[in-house]
């Protein structure tokens, strides 16, 4: 390889690091101050390149992208204020888990206004006026932008570094960033600091779209994607480093440019292309920092917050009587669905479905809710379970039964090897690097055509032998997701669950009373994995087909929102939850191009109005009822 | 007018968490008095800060700051309206050089002071801290207790407070650094200012309270002039077995 394509890559991946450390600087900056993770981060990025790309349009020529630029900044601040102003005031003293869902709720509803504003097609905006050459270095040409943009980054950086040292405002955001509770004792309004702070994050993530106006172009799918760059980033740096997050883009641009530069290798005599490793080269370089780094180069363990209002979790109970007797007419219900299948053709199907979320939510909730640890990327072991099976059914051409064993098995092998680093991080940190995993294995799975099938995914993966009739395939999967539910609850209730739980409640205390919570955590994640493959197996089956679409970021959160839907701090959450989200899908999101506000707003609403899900409503009308009859 | 004190409070409770830590705790602070809070560790002294502070959650019949009631405004509100809180653990930011530590705390004198305050100014401070004066651009992360506790008295005294509340000042401060500190809080409240001290030393109290509160699991057991709490029976009970006081 020579020496001037590394370096032409070298000055790409700088340009490209500049995009990533400004979406990352004001993720941190915004988390050090508020401790909220802006899961919408991405969106203020989109929005700023829709902006831009919208205001240069309608400016004449020299005026044209530095104007749009300009307004860009302007508004995605101002944007931001307001949604600090609406919504983030609320929640501050709401558990970090509905932090994390309000402002991924906000990521939804604003993508659907960006759907509503721009329309579904992509648009191109100018070229910055007086950067449209270029120069030549080692006999390659670089566009002049492209330098530009690298030393975007490095400027930004300096920019910022002295606004948190010269201004007072700097100086208030460093306080606060330790010891925010000080700084208001000391009669500063937080308020009003707080909306500063994440309008200045916004803004400069504003700047970072609006500046990649001439490398590419506005679309719809920019947030998600720039949101899991900007998590890498920050989780590599350090939460709350400015300094972290430059360097940390600096390394994961130039890994990605080295990639690209290597091309093709050839090891050991077998050929391998290197550039396919971009997509998954940064979340290799992130599990490798924090497995020696657990908070990242620059990251120090998170000040221990003080007086926080997160509600205390009422120990689990068990059934009553009246419980039981409902739980039981649910199951009678589910197992006689294939008889009225006759008169209503589609209610088994709507069962099956209905079945298949179950058991997908409870194995979620089981991590989420006993464990404490909210995965954002369950859908990983749910594509896993889905792929390993299809994959053995139609290329090594198992049986139907032992495809329905080997799929659960592949996604619990996956959780094995994801869950030994992810359980080892708490809170945001977990989040975010399940996020990354699942993200590689979506990734994986999109590009390797050869045994996924790509985007096209896996066709005729119908059942056989016994399992073949409609039928004899929906009564399996009841028997198999009721097991699976019925195991899950034995758990939680068995010394495991105890540990678990109190792992979850308090993990110093949990240790000291001889608990290895990191083995608790592990197992519990495996055994949360190898469920929702079995959901996954099942998909795969039912639906005869499966496709990336079911390893998506999307569909992780999907499990979140039955499981916060149905409520977290009970072990029916996730089955009420599981079934009035797949029949809400089914009748009001079908119906609608704007489904994701429309789910966005229903997070929303559950995190502000109904934080308890419907487990939580129902056991409050019950305990009502009962001091109506006069009983305890 | 001037019969008003600075502070009163009448029937505070205050929570942790779920946890009650103040049943029904009354006090008051008059103008230039310094008042001592004893107890043992747990008793809820800090918890009395806090909660005049709005940082714990509570409830009270009367809690007023010259007359003005604090019960419904916000932390930085109460901060604003002349409480100076220096907490327990110092709370300096040790990111921030001692200058801006000062700078946070920097407040405008309210329109309504009391013309017989002094105005905070950083000279003012140095001449009253002469130790702060030589390491302004230290970071705070990189002081010892003493000037740590100094600077904590300093960057409350910036925001110009009518009120101080102090919480433990002395704890884990040497013992030449505690009689400067004597000196520096002798200083104040010939100045006017009020303070109300939560302190196990009892050097400190003696020489510069005027009265004393004795609180117990939460309830006030006690209250007298501060020369008389050692003839209280009492007194073998809240004084400290490590020989401080």
């Amino acid at each position: 390889m020579a020496l001037d394509a590394l370096v032409f890559q070298a000055v790409n991946g700088l340009a490209s690091a500049s995009g990533l450390f400004l979406v990352a600087a004001g993720l941190s900056i915004i988390f050090g101050v508020t401790r909220i993770v802006n899961m919408a981060h991405g969106s203020f990025y989109m929005f700023g390149l829709y902006i831009a790309v919208t205001v240069a349009d309608r400016l004449p020529s020299p005026f044209d992208f530095w104007g749009g630029v300009l307004v860009a900044v302007a508004l995605t601040a101002l944007i931001g204020a307001l949604v600090e102003l609406v919504l983030l005031r609320r929640i501050y003293r709401a558990p970090e888990l509905y932090q994390l869902l309000a402002t991924f709720a906000l990521m939804l509803v604003m993508n659907d206004a960006a759907l509503w504003l721009w329309g579904p097609e992509d648009q191109l905006g100018p070229r910055a006026a007086g950067l449209t050459g270029t120069v030549e270095l080692l006999g390659r040409r670089l566009p002049d932008y492209d330098i530009f943009l690298a030393l975007a980054g490095p400027a930004v950086l300096l920019g910022l570094n002295r606004l948190l040292t010269r201004s007072r405002f700097g100086r208030l955001i460093r306080a606060a960033t330790q010891d925010r509770e000080m700084v208001a004792a000391l009669g500063v309004n937080e308020a009003v600091l707080f909306t500063a702070v994440f309008a200045l994050g916004a803004g400069i993530a504003g700047l970072g779209g609006a500046l990649q106006m001439p490398r590419e172009p506005a679309s719809l799918t920019l947030d998600l994607a720039v949101l899991g760059d900007a998590f890498v980033v920050v989780v590599i740096g350090g939460m709350g480093s400015i300094r972290g997050a430059y360097v940390a883009a600096v390394i994961v641009a130039q890994v990605k440019a080295l990639c690209i530069a290597l091309g093709t290798v050839e090891l050991g005599g077998l050929a391998f292309n290197m550039s396919k490793l971009t997509l998954v080269a940064e979340f290799l370089v992130m599990a490798l920092v924090l497995v020696v780094r657990p908070h990242g180069l620059f990251g120090r363990p998170a000040p221990a917050t003080r007086i926080h209002a997160s509600a205390v979790e009422a120990p689990l109970v068990p059934l009553g009587p009246g419980g039981r007797g409902a739980a039981l007419a649910a199951i009678a219900l589910f197992a006689a669905m294939p008889l009225i299948g006759d008169s209503f053709a589609y209610a088994p199907v709507l069962a099956q479905d209905v079945l298949i979320a179950v058991l997908f939510a409870a194995s979620l909730h089981f991590i989420m809710g006993p464990g404490g640890m909210a995965s954002f990327g369950h859908a990983a072991y749910f594509g896993l379970g889905a792929y390993g099976a299809a994959y053995a059914f139609l290329t090594l051409g198992v049986s139907t039964p032992a495809a329905l064993v080997l799929g659960p098995a592949i996604a619990g092998l996956g959780a094995v090897v994801f869950g030994w680093f992810s359980v080892r991080l708490e809170g945001v940190y977990f989040a975010m690097l399940t996020l990354a995993f699942a993200q590689i294995v979506w990734s994986i799975v999109f590009q390797w055509e050869e045994v996924t099938g790509g985007s096209n995914g896996l066709f005729g993966v119908w059942p056989e032998g016994v399992l073949e009739s409609p039928t004899g395939f929906y009564l399996a999967s009841f028997a198999l997701v009721l097991a699976g539910v019925l195991v899950l609850r034995r758990l939680a209730f068995s010394p495991f669950g105890h540990a678990l739980r109190a792992a979850r409640d308090s993990a110093l205390r949990a240790q000291a009373s001889g608990i290895d919570i990191a083995r608790v955590r592990w197992l519990a994640f495996i055994i949360a994995g190898t469920l929702c493959g079995l959901a996954g197996t099942l998909f795969a089956f039912a639906k005869g087909s499966i496709s990336p679409e079911a390893i998506s970021v999307g569909r992780s959160i999907d499990a979140l929102v039955m499981v916060l839907l149905g409520g977290v701090q009970s072990l029916l959450g996730p089955l009420f939850g599981a079934s009035a989200f797949t029949l809400l899908q089914d009748t009001v999101m079908r119906e609608t191009a704007y489904w994701r506000a429309l789910l966005g707003a229903l997070m929303i609403a559950v995190v502000l109005l109904f934080p308890g899900g419907i487990a939580g409503g129902l056991s409050d009308i019950a305990a009502r009822l009962r001091r109506a009859a006069g009983r305890p | 007018m001037s019969e008003t004190p600075r502070l009163e409070i009448e029937a505070l409770d205050a929570w942790y968490g779920a946890a009650r830590i103040l049943f029904g705790v009354s006090l008051h602070v008059g103008r230039g008095e310094a008042v001592a809070l004893i107890g043992r560790n747990g008793a809820g002294k800090s918890t009395t800060m806090k909660a005049v502070m709005g940082l714990v959650t509570r409830r009270a019949a009367r809690l007023d700051v010259e007359g003005r009631d604090l019960r419904a405004l916000p932390t930085y509100e109460i901060a604003r309206h002349g409480v100076g809180y220096v907490p327990e653990d110092r709370r300096i930011f040790t990111e921030l050089t001692v200058a801006e530590n000062l700078d946070i705390g920097r407040r405008p004198r309210p329109a309504g002071t009391a013309p017989d305050l002094p105005d905070w100014t950083p000279q003012a401070l140095f001449a009253l801290f002469p130790n702060l004066a030589e390491m302004q651009d230290r970071p705070g992360g990189a002081m010892s207790g003493g000037e740590q506790q100094m600077l904590a008295i300093a960057r409350t005294l910036v925001g110009q407070p009518r009120l101080l509340l102090l919480d433990e000042p002395s704890e884990g401060v040497a013992p030449v650094i505690v009689d400067q500190m004597i000196h520096a809080l002798h200083t104040l409240k010939r100045a006017g200012l009020s303070m109300l001290i939560a302190e196990q030393n009892l050097d400190l109290c003696r020489s510069l309270c005027d009265r004393a509160y004795v609180i117990e699991q939460g309830e006030l057991r006690w209250h007298g002039a501060m020369a008389e709490l050692e003839e209280e029976a009492l007194f073998g009970r809240v004084a400290p077995t490590n020989g401080i006081m």
